[in-house]
């Protein structure tokens, strides 16, 4: 069946294709666009891993054709910094959902953003717990419906941009699964940026989100994405909170220079040991300069 | 400008945390997360003083939860990983231990006891975390434990706890305690060149035969790191040999029953008991970690008034050493489990004794260890019965 | 689809880019973005189910197709592609 090949299967574990995802579901747009990233940045893939926690999301580390770690609800993250700090060599992408990386994981988000570690953290939100059956979540807009707000939602959600911006991340992006040139790019930057980055991707749940709130299909939140998107670049993160009904700020938001976890550490160490810290101090200045 | 040995070698003076400490380092241990936690944070104090002289990494997390799940990451980087708390922690890290058992990570845990339940007594002794250790994580599955007596076997044990987890690839429990983490008294640390060192089965043949859970005739399937070229899917789901998701009832069985059978099939090479008058013992002291001290000295005064006591010390605990327990359950009258806890390993002597022998409980529990009189007078009890 | 991919030899003349659209049927599962968001209506639902029951789309006017890959992009199923052409124009 030489029909059934396509371009990117070497990236993929395409024996496992078809995915597990319902149709219209946008994780399998988010995870090409990470692949034809990966693919274009010529990095090598022999060493880049992906980790993912739980859920529909988290599924991703196993389709792609990577090392990949689909580990606990929540703990993506600190896996992920321990892999990174034991083979600093290693280029690691955490690949989660919103339920996965801001309610059972939110501690370890903000703490790994505040650490720099360079990672790569790429955030589905389809607003939603999808793979349980569309419980709300800590990004669900206030008063949509899901099964576990019958009467609709009254909690406020994270805006996930200002919370790990707030939290010391150095790239922070937004994009929907519909602008996916946009998004290559973003992942691209984020990826090769030294630190912790993190691109939030706005992803239709046609099952567990669209469908209890009245708001049609994955095409009809696709249309959504095309046409109710205001692209404000620098936006201060605090401004890019999603409510229902309004304009989805999408855009870079974030984009400095501050040390890394390994540039202080080594910087730190340097003064006390000799090996094998001292050599990248001269790294390690360059940031502190650009930083001040 | 100072850079350290891994191996202490040398006749120290230390506690039995940072004895652990030592012996992670001398076992190759060079990466640390964790969190800061009563009886045990001198463990990862000594660890952010040492791992960068030997060019490890310290961290220190957030949470348990995030210590063990840095662990179970740096490991799949190929590197020796350690984390050491006490019974909060050890609850918090419970979830991830399982992941560590379902995707055969090695690692070392180290549980310094204090009484619980809950906050109980942070800074005072206990052993109540001895079931945890073996059921709790959710689902079935084996463990390997082990419970230091001494300052001296933190050390020894920590080695032998990583040697363990390498060779059978799954995370291994040091159960100490509060006194033995804190005891602090004589600690020969070895040179180098005579500590044993185990290192992990590594797969090195070409990369499209890899299937990253085929086991090897031990049960244990060769491993590689992330990075190596592999391109590994490791995932805590039900997985075949592949480590493809599979929620086929066969591939369940196949897994869960080789998670098991690799400790329990090797349970000889895991096992490690100390005794003591065992020879002419009618009644038998089975204890573990600083309950086994006491009831050491208890054993020397029902010697003394003419008892004919034998003691016997757990240095495993799990896999529990049934077939020690029945061949004496065969010939003694009775066993006394003097313990830190309401009746935990004092449950499987009882088991293994299968009523052949009497097995009379001796509790506290935690707070303070036992005073031998009072497991000598179990042993009186024993006597008459 | 059996029908490989023609590349015309470049002349001077102005051209466009054209495509040419493979779809991967079996791995379709009928979201439709590739029809809706193709600029040049290329592609169309068809009548066709594919074995699993997914309502398929169908190329129905390739000559229209400019290689922009915004199917390919946007199928969440690795489903569609897209090889370049050439055509002088």
């Amino acid at each position: 069946m030489s029909e059934e090949r396509h371009p990117l299967d070497h990236l993929l574990r395409a024996d496992r294709l078809p995915h597990i995802w319902c149709p219209g579901c946008g994780i399998g747009i988010a995870m090409r666009c990470l692949v034809l990233a990966l693919e274009e940045l010529r990095i090598p893939l022999d060493r880049t891993v992906v980790v993912s926690g739980i859920g529909c999301s988290a599924r991703v580390a196993g389709y792609v054709r990577l090392d990949g770690f689909h580990t606990t609800h929540g703990r993506a993250i600190p896996f992920a910094t321990g892999l990174k700090l034991a083979n600093p060599d290693l280029t690691v992408i955490v690949f989660s959902g919103d339920g996965d990386l801001a309610a059972i994981g939110g501690n370890h988000l903000i703490h790994a953003a505040r650490r720099n570690v360079d990672l790569t953290v790429i955030c589905v939100n389809n607003f939603i717990y999808g793979m349980t059956g569309g419980q709300s979540g800590p990004t669900t807009p206030l008063a949509a419906r899901s099964t576990t707000t019958p009467y609709g939602n009254f909690e406020p959600p994270f805006n996930l941009p200002a919370l790990v911006a707030a939290s010391g991340a150095v790239y922070v992006a937004r994009w929907t699964v519909f602008h996916v040139r946009r998004l290559i790019t973003a992942l691209q930057e984020a990826i090769t940026k030294r630190g912790f980055s993190f691109v939030e991707i706005l992803s239709p749940c046609p099952t567990g989100y669209l469908r209890r709130n009245k708001l049609g299909d994955a095409l009809d939140m696709m249309r959504v994405f095309k046409t109710q998107s205001e692209i404000r670049h620098g936006a201060p993160p605090a401004e890019v909170g999603i409510e229902l009904g309004k304009k989805l700020i999408l855009g870079k938001f974030v984009d400095l220079e501050r040390p890394t976890y390994h540039e202080r550490m080594r910087k730190q160490l340097a003064a006390f040991f000799i090996e094998p810290y001292v050599e990248k101090v001269s790294e390690e200045v360059e940031a502190e300069e650009v930083e001040s | 400008m100072k850079r350290g040995p891994a191996v202490l070698t040398g006749v120290h003076f230390i506690n039995g945390d940072v004895a652990c400490a030592e012996g992670a380092l001398a076992a190759g241990c060079r990466f640390f997360a964790g969190y800061p936690i009563t009886p045990a944070t001198e463990i990862a104090e000594r660890m952010a003083e040492r791992l960068p002289e030997v060019g490890g990494t310290f961290i220190q997390m957030e949470d348990e939860i995030a210590s063990i799940s840095a662990v179970l990451g740096a490991s799949w980087a190929g590197v020796k990983a350690m984390t050491a708390t006490s019974g909060p922690g050890f609850s918090l890290m419970m979830e991830n231990l399982g992941f560590g058992y379902m995707t055969e990570t090695p690692c070392v845990i180290v549980n310094v006891q204090r009484g619980g339940p809950s906050t109980g007594l942070p800074t005072l002794v206990g052993q109540g975390d001895m079931m945890q250790a073996r059921w709790g994580s959710h689902g079935d599955y084996e463990t390997i434990a082990l419970a230091p007596s001494s300052a001296q076997e933190m050390f020894d044990l920590t080695i032998a706890a990583f040697n363990l987890s390498e060779k059978y690839r799954l995370p291994v429990l040091i159960m100490s305690d509060a006194v033995i983490g804190h005891i602090t008294e004589r600690v020969i640390i070895p040179p180098e060149e005579e500590i044993p060192i185990v290192n992990r089965k590594r797969f090195t043949g070409p990369r499209e035969t890899y299937l990253p859970y085929l086991p090897e005739d031990d049960l244990v399937p060769p491993m590689v790191a992330a990075g190596e070229g592999y391109r590994v899917y490791i995932t805590g789901l039900t997985h075949d040999e592949r480590g493809y998701p599979s929620t086929s009832p066969d591939a369940q069985e196949r897994l869960v029953r080789r998670l098991a059978e690799k400790v329990r099939r090797n349970a000889r090479d895991i096992i490690r008991l100390e005794e003591r008058g065992m020879e002419d013992a009618d009644v038998v002291l089975v204890a573990y970690g600083i309950s086994a001290r006491v009831a050491y000295r208890a054993m020397e005064l029902a010697r003394a008034a003419g008892r004919r006591v034998g003691w016997l010390r757990l240095i495993t605990v799990w896999p529990f050493p049934e077939e020690r327990l029945r061949e004496l359950a065969a010939r003694v009258r009775a066993f006394i489990v003097p313990e830190l806890n309401l009746g935990q390993i004092a449950r499987e002597v009882e088991r293994c004794a299968a009523g052949r022998a009497l097995t009379i409980p001796v509790l506290r529990p935690g707070g303070a260890v036992h005073d031998p009189r009072e497991i000598l007078a179990a042993i009186e009890e024993a006597s008459h019965v | 689809m059996s029908v490989e991919p023609t590349v015309h030899t470049p002349s001077r003349a102005v051209r466009r880019p054209r495509g040419r659209v493979f779809l991967l049927t079996e791995r379709c599962k009928g979201c439709r973005f590739c029809v809706e968001f193709c600029p040049r209506h290329v592609l169309a639902m068809s009548d066709r189910f594919n074995s699993k029951g997914y309502h398929v789309p169908a190329v129905i006017a390739e000559e229209l197709c400019t290689d922009c890959k915004m199917c390919e992009l946007l199928c969440p199923e690795f489903a569609i592609y897209v090889v370049r052409l050439e055509e002088e124009r």
